[in-house]
């Protein structure tokens, strides 16, 4: 009995052994290619996740995150200073604010633009329209910034000067609060909604083309085909998109609104990747600064599940 | 096949939209261009539409003059050549073992990279650590910590996993190990994706700011890249305007132009040849991410 349970094991050893050596002697290189990115990924992106420790202790230049002394209130001293700071709470508003309104007026514009690319009966022109219409996503927020402020310029600006001869008085477009973060989203529509269109014509490309001709023959016209055709075989795209979307509703880029922020509208530009800048890095209080953006990922994650289950749950793909 | 009148007016409402669309994208460089080209009188006494007025290149050989300009597009170049060189290495060594199907660990080795995705340490933890490793007011901050975006390396993957096995594998039974195949099979056939990736890592580098914002203080300046340098000087002349003008009436806003200009030619040329292949490349980013 014993022999018998024991025989295949033994001769079962040896050969798995082998079979790790030759793998290994035949392989060993792409383990030693990996191993480049893979020290890349644990030092600048796994390594810092122990410094989230500093959110809950005071700060001290001269000891390690884990030394330092724990923060008051059981660690939390300074979520609660953070909520009871007024930029803070500003900052939050702003957030919420900016990134709805991107989302209502900029997330369909996309969609309408591919919608009318795909419209263009001209191959060539549809391709220079294309060229043009991604050409702002190259351009850096601050040459944006900068395009903005020449062109809205309130005295020698070349929209104000057409608005003043057409009688229509100057309109501060980056000197006023209401009009800065009117011209912050359209802003981000220009820089975006050309790239934008790319997933949707891809997305359109696949559509059947059997389904377009069937609807030709049962006398659909144009709108009639975007309806039935066009954008119900958009839908999955857009339900994946609109999930990401959701799931950045707190999420804050800092170039954008950095760049095209000024000292007059503070009040409605100050978002939270930039009063962690200020708060963190130009004022160094560092334990307050990574409370802030460790409540805002903690929220984005929490927001990017929650879309993703409301759109299983509504029968679609999802993201996972 | 014939199109009916109504067909016609649809089509023309349609390339009416495109022209607008083209104009509302052109009209903001157009804009900028003639006002680097007009002279700054002109420019203060709201001559200046969409032509210039008292054509002069007086913007330009003040720009190229300037040992600060000449140098931070020179530098933010270099900077933008090797970054993109290093980034592109460092994406085809991430990408390539992993569509070996038979890796062993691979799923592990997976989840690692790709948790990175939804997951960040957040701008302090990153500033510490970049602190900690000496990196601050280090020229290698602008190249190293972020040389490799998951994103790209997918797309990278989902390229190479569109070349046929058999290729890899009848140069592995003629005795080739996996760095001779990559050399020498996948990279050379992966041009296409290579050209996309390296224009969107350049376009990253000689776009970025905020990364040389937070981590090169204003003692180091040579180390700023072109735009956070444009940032700077257009910021500290926006509070002082009146004394500026006063000097030099305009001057300041065509130099600024000009200096917009710089910037932004380099990429202009390069982009709309690479046309085809990003948009695949998105594309296949889209799928697989």
């Amino acid at each position: 009995m014993n022999t018998a349970v024991r025989a295949p094991v033994v001769r079962a050893k040896p050969k798995a052994a082998k079979g790790i050596t030759t793998y290994l002697r035949r392989y060993w290189t792409l383990y030693l290619l990996l191993a480049l990115p893979l020290a890349y990924f644990a030092i600048f992106k796994y390594t810092p996740i122990a410094n989230i420790l500093i959110a809950f202790k005071q700060y001290n230049m001269t000891k390690s995150v884990w030394r330092m002394q724990w923060a008051k209130n059981n660690g939390w001293e300074f979520f609660i200073k953070a909520f009871s700071n007024r930029d803070f709470l500003y900052a939050l508003r702003n957030t919420i604010m900016l990134n709805m309104l991107d989302l209502v007026v900029g997330f369909p514009a996309p969609i309408l633009l591919a919608l009318l690319l795909n419209e263009l009966p001209f191959k060539n022109f549809k391709r220079v329209t294309q060229t043009v219409a991604y050409m702002p996503h190259f351009l850096s927020w601050i040459i944006i910034s900068q395009l903005a402020l020449q062109l809205f310029a309130p005295t020698n600006g070349l929209v104000n000067m057409a608005l003043r001869n057409l009688g229509f008085g100057t309109i501060p477009f980056l000197n006023d609060s209401a009009h800065w973060v009117w011209t912050y989203v359209f802003l981000g529509i220009w820089q975006s909604v050309g790239w934008n269109t790319i997933i949707y014509l891809a997305a359109i490309t696949g559509i059947n083309p059997e389904l377009y001709e069937a609807a030709s023959v049962d006398g659909a016209g144009r709108f009639r085909k975007i309806f039935h055709v066009t954008l119900p075989g958009l839908k999955p795209t857009i339900v994946v998109l609109l999930i990401l979307s959701l799931g950045r509703i707190l999420g804050s880029d800092f170039d954008r609104p950095y760049a095209l922020t000024n000292k007059i509208v503070n009040d409605v530009s100050n978002v939270i990747s930039t009063f962690v800048y200020t708060s963190g890095i130009k004022s160094m209080q560092f334990s307050l600064a990574t409370a802030v953006g460790l409540f805002q990922s903690v929220i984005c994650v929490i927001f990017l599940l929650g879309a993703n289950t409301i759109a299983e749950r509504l029968g679609e793909r999802g993201l996972m | 096949m014939i199109k009916s009148r109504s067909q016609r007016i649809g089509d023309g409402v349609v390339v009416f939209f495109c022209l607008l669309l083209i104009l509302i994208c052109l009209l903001p460089l157009v804009n900028i261009l003639v006002r680097s080209l007009s002279s700054p009188e002109a420019l203060i006494k709201n001559k200046v539409w969409l032509w210039p007025v008292g054509l002069n290149l007086t913007a330009y050989t003040a720009v190229l003059s300037d040992s600060r300009y000449t140098w931070s597009l020179l530098w933010t170049a270099m900077m933008t050549v090797l970054g993109t060189v290093i980034s592109l290495i460092m994406t085809s060594l991430c990408a390539y073992p992993l569509i070996y199907p038979n890796l062993k660990g691979k799923r592990v080795i997976n989840a690692f990279i790709i948790l990175t995705m939804y997951f960040s340490a957040g701008t302090i933890p990153t500033y510490l650590l970049i602190k900690d490793l000496g990196l601050l007011n280090n020229p290698l901050v602008l190249v190293l910590p972020y040389c490799l975006s998951v994103f790209n390396m997918i797309i990278m993957r989902s390229f190479f996993y569109g070349i046929p096995d058999s290729l890899r594998e009848s140069a592995e039974i003629d005795g080739a190990g996996p760095i001779r195949v990559l050399v020498g099979i996948y990279l050379p056939l992966s041009t296409p994706v290579i050209a996309t990736l390296a224009l969107f890592y350049a376009v990253g580098r000689w776009n970025g700011y905020s990364d040389a914002l937070m981590f090169i203080s204003s003692k180091f300046r040579q180390y700023w890249p072109i735009q956070l340098l444009l940032y700077q000087i257009m910021n500290s002349s926006q509070g002082i305007d009146a004394t500026q003008m006063e000097s030099a009436p305009g001057l300041a806003d065509t130099i600024k132009a000009a200096t917009v200009m710089f910037a932004t030619i380099p990429i202009l040329c390069v982009y709309p040849w690479l046309q085809k292949y990003f948009i695949s490349g998105v594309t296949l980013g889209a799928e697989k991410g």
